[in-house]
């Protein structure tokens, strides 16, 4: 059985009759990241386009199933760009497109995320149907609103648990004149992280910090060109440093998408993510010995590549944080839990909500499971 | 004329024992009835509203708050969580079957975290005295509501609190990473941490904003943010709101986000500079003050770009802050001006409508026409770079029917941000204030989708009761009625 709904009010009468539970599916490239579904496809492709774009508001209003690439296009031609910085699609179903509306669903962000917040921070305003079949607003299209709860918060990252979004509202900003990537040789995790932190705690605005083993640890500075190169000189005789190599302009935007997408991890069949205080980067990886990793966000982000799934070393080295299983074969994902399992208060609550909002548990039923 | 909820007669039937309940858990010392130090708790910063609650109880730790709220689920009991009270929205004013948990006490800064950038506090910990705990090192927390100095970082979360700042740095819910929060039974919870994004749903996002319907947070973990190299602000008159207007939306246009960028109108300038003597143009009719930061370079360039544009709009004057003395001048004036206009006017609301940028100037165009059909004097602050309206409505308390007069001005401007396609509320909340027009920004299932949250924290709907959600309710000591919930205005076309 497959649906494709063209409208809010179609999808709105689909749910609202009784009927099976459905696997929301628009780009589709996440399919692989989360419990295993078997429900029937609802097909929402055509929930796309943009529906207003004004340059001056620093918003932009689009239906969910609009492809990234086409905002990024538009977006580009005003010399905007998406307030977060989407992650690449390295890790997942690569032959398929991306769309706003799934990068929300997931709220997985970019590098830049440690400085200029994430795909959650940045969407504040959305049109829905719930489980119930009752279409719904929540938050606006103007930047500062505390109007009732923050339904937009509610949502992203609740993969398609929650309701269907069918129009969403994102803040956008002015794109970067010019960017810059400094990369340094870095011998140990400790002094990588040491050295992001150092980067990200200084005034000199770096935006984006990582440590990719065998490139070492990368630094970006974006902004006006003068800014840029002003900020590399206070920056590099603050650190006492000189970078091993400097990537500028296209070739730093391109070093990004790699490291946002994890490429260097792309051949494991199992790959972790895990967002942790920065500080404990070191002695978690000391204790789960990966294949390979990779560090973002200063140290706060984690991807590690295995061969096999072991969620004991993986969640065992947490003190604080979440990991979640991006790729595990199919039987694999069926016996752990992909999301970092909760403490039973919160477990609860989280439960509730998911009632609140789909009571017969009609929308992607078990995936956060 | 706000409603106050009506009080449960059995509940406050029962006010020695749920006192003597609370004695035991506390401590006398702690537990406060005394008429005169209640008074200190009726109210907020919406001082028309007044109500004297059950009890007040300052607990000291989050075992106690904790304590105190699994004893208020046993003895259904209301709670009223409380800061500082500085809500301008009424968020903490009492209800009279109602314990206000005051986390005055909640004062100590438990962790400061330089490389990882973050601060563990309690929640009545003031903001400032966050921001100065860091200076130190070179660091600030970013968020810097005007109250700043007295509000709680805990009442900050509940209210989502901006400031002057947020326009390039965000609200309190882009800046907070953790919470610990103790649940309406009485349950201590921690919803994110000193990591980035919860890994489940958010229930983070939810709690920030959430004006204390759904639990008391006791300790917040926020991101701290090194200070900007250099910071200089522009000072520009305007003999027109409008050309002011455009020049706030060219800034922008022009790939500029301001650290600040802020807009005063006439009345509000004179009330200003007779007050603080900050140097401001006297003769016109709007001033800008728009701040830039970061890199000395950068900032250098980004204030030639907007003084061509302030140029380009008609600007009648403009200053360059010279020094860090005088771009704390230009900011003192507008730090001032709700005080400056307390001098000039008895009483004042604030409202605090948020509308799309590009409907600045036929908005103020607007209120000043209903400034003149409802008798009352306005004075405009706001923020501009976000399109953060504060109208202050200058009004006499003690002149029967001018409370209701302004409140009903107050009810038009806010309609008036929503039909143009903003918002009731940009930083100050719904409390009490804006409850009864939640329903012309919103139908009946975008109320009940949000109201089901809130029975998801809290089933018995005793946290902060009579806020946010407006409910059929009836308003007898007025002899009137109120009819809410379902008065929805076109309830079949899309709202934003």
């Amino acid at each position: 059985m497959q649906l494709r709904p063209g409208t809010e009010g179609e999808l709105a009468e689909l749910l609202s009759a009784p009927g099976p539970a459905f696997e929301l599916v628009a780009g589709g490239t996440k399919r692989g990241i989360g419990q295993p579904l078997e429900a029937a496809i609802l097909d929402l492709s055509a929930l796309r386009g943009i529906v207003d774009y004004q340059p001056g508001e620093l918003v932009l209003t689009v239906r969910p199933a609009t492809a990234l690439e086409e905002i990024e296009a538009l977006l580009a031609t005003q010399r905007q760009r998406l307030a977060f910085e989407p992650p690449g699609t390295m890790l997942l179903d690569a032959a398929r497109t991306q769309t706003l509306g799934g990068v929300l669903m997931a709220n997985s962000s970019g590098s830049r995320r440690v400085t200029a917040g994430s795909a959650r921070d940045h969407f504040i305003g959305l049109r829905a149907v719930n489980g119930r079949g009752e279409a719904f607003v929540g938050g606006g299209r103007v930047v500062k609103n505390v109007t009732g709860f923050d339904l937009p918060k509610a949502l992203a990252g609740s993969w398609g648990t929650l309701a269907v979004l069918t129009e969403i509202t994102v803040r956008v900003v002015p794109a970067a004149e010019f960017e810059r990537t400094l990369l340094f040789a870095s011998v140990s995790v400790a002094a990588a992280v040491n050295l992001c932190s150092q980067a990200l705690g200084s005034m000199f605005e770096v935006t984006s910090a990582a440590f990719v083993p065998g490139r070492g640890v990368a630094l970006r500075l974006e902004g006006l060109a003068t800014s840029v190169e002003s900020r590399v000189v206070g920056l590099l005789a603050g650190l006492s440093l000189a970078p091993a190599a400097v990537l500028d302009g296209p070739d730093s935007a391109a070093f990004w998408q790699q490291v946002g997408a994890a490429a260097v991890l792309a051949h494991f069949p199992v790959i972790w993510r895990l967002s942790v205080p920065p500080r404990d980067a070191a002695r978690i990886l000391d204790e789960i010995q990966p294949e390979d990793f990779q560090l973002d966000w200063g140290g706060g982000l984690i991807w590690i590549g295995a061969q096999q799934v072991d969620v004991r070393r993986v969640r065992g080295a947490l003190h604080g944080g979440h990991a979640t299983l991006v790729r595990a074969p199919l039987a694999e994902r069926r016996l752990s839990s992909v999301f970092e399992p909760q403490p039973p208060g919160i477990a609860a609550i989280a439960a509730r909500l998911k009632t609140a909002f789909d009571p017969q548990n009609r929308l992607n039923p078990g995936r956060m499971n | 004329m706000i409603c106050l909820p009506q009080p449960d007669a059995a509940i406050i039937a029962r006010k020695a024992a749920i006192l003597a309940g609370l004695r035991a858990i506390l401590g006398a010392a702690d537990v406060i009835d005394d008429d005169l130090l209640v008074r200190a708790y009726e109210t907020d910063a919406l001082t028309a509203y007044r109500q004297r609650p059950l009890a007040v109880v300052l607990p000291h730790d989050t075992g106690q708050v904790a304590a105190v709220l699994r004893f208020a689920n046993q003895e259904r009991v209301n709670i009223v969580p409380r800061g500082a009270g500085t809500s301008l929205s009424g968020g903490a004013v009492p209800a009279a079957d109602a314990i206000v948990v005051g986390l005055g006490r909640f004062n100590r800064i438990l962790e400061i975290d330089y490389a990882d950038r973050c601060v563990v506090a309690q929640s009545g910990v003031t903001n400032l005295a966050i921001s100065q705990a860091v200076a130190g090192r070179g660091f600030y927390y970013a968020p810097d509501p005007s109250s700043q100095i007295a509000c709680t970082i805990g009442g900050n979360v509940a209210e989502n609190s901006g400031g002057v700042h947020c326009l390039k740095y965000g609200l309190t819910t882009h800046n907070v990473l953790g919470v610990e929060v103790v649940t309406p039974e009485g349950e201590v919870l921690r919803f994110g941490g000193r990591y980035l994004d919860a890994g489940q749903l958010d229930l983070l996002g939810l709690m920030i904003g959430s004006e204390g319907l759904l639990g008391i947070v006791t300790e917040v973990t926020v991101r701290i943010l090194p200070k900007p190299q250099s910071a200089r602000a522009l000072l520009i008159g305007f003999s027109t709101a409008t050309g002011a207007s455009a020049c706030v939306a060219d800034v922008i246009a022009a790939g500029i986000i301001p650290a600040g960028l802020e807009m005063m109108d006439g009345p509000a300038i004179r009330a200003a500079e007779d007050f603080v003597q900050a140097g401001y143009p006297l003769d016109v009719e709007a001033i800008l003050i728009a701040e830039l930061d970061g890199p000395q370079a950068e900032v250098d360039e980004l204030i030639t770009r907007v003084h061509a544009i302030a140029n380009s709009h008609g600007a009648t004057s403009c200053r360059i802050s010279a020094d860090e003395s005088e771009r704390l001048r230009f900011w003192a004036g507008r730090k001032a001006a709700f005080p400056a206009v307390g001098r000039i006017s008895p009483d004042y609301l604030c409202m605090d409508g948020s509308i799309p940028r590009h409907q600045l100037a036929p908005v103020l165009q607007s209120i000043a026409e209903l400034s003149v059909r409802h008798g009352l004097r306005v004075a405009n602050v706001f923020h501009a770079g976000d399109g953060n309206l504060h109208p202050l409505i200058l009004y006499d308390a003690n002149i029967p029917g001018e409370l209701d007069r302004a409140e009903a001005f107050g009810a038009d401007i806010l309609k008036l941000c929503v039909d143009v396609g903003g918002v009731l509320t940009g930083e100050h909340g719904v409390g009490i204030e804006k409850r009864d027009l939640m329903t012309y920004q919103y139908g009946p299932t975008d109320l009940e989708v949000q109201h089901r949250i809130k029975r998801v924290f809290d089933p018995q709907l005793r946290f902060n009761p009579g806020k946010v959600f407006p409910t059929l309710s009836r308003c007898s000591e007025q002899g009137r009625e109120h009819v809410h919930a379902g008065a929805s205005r076109h309830a079949g076309l899309p709202r934003f």
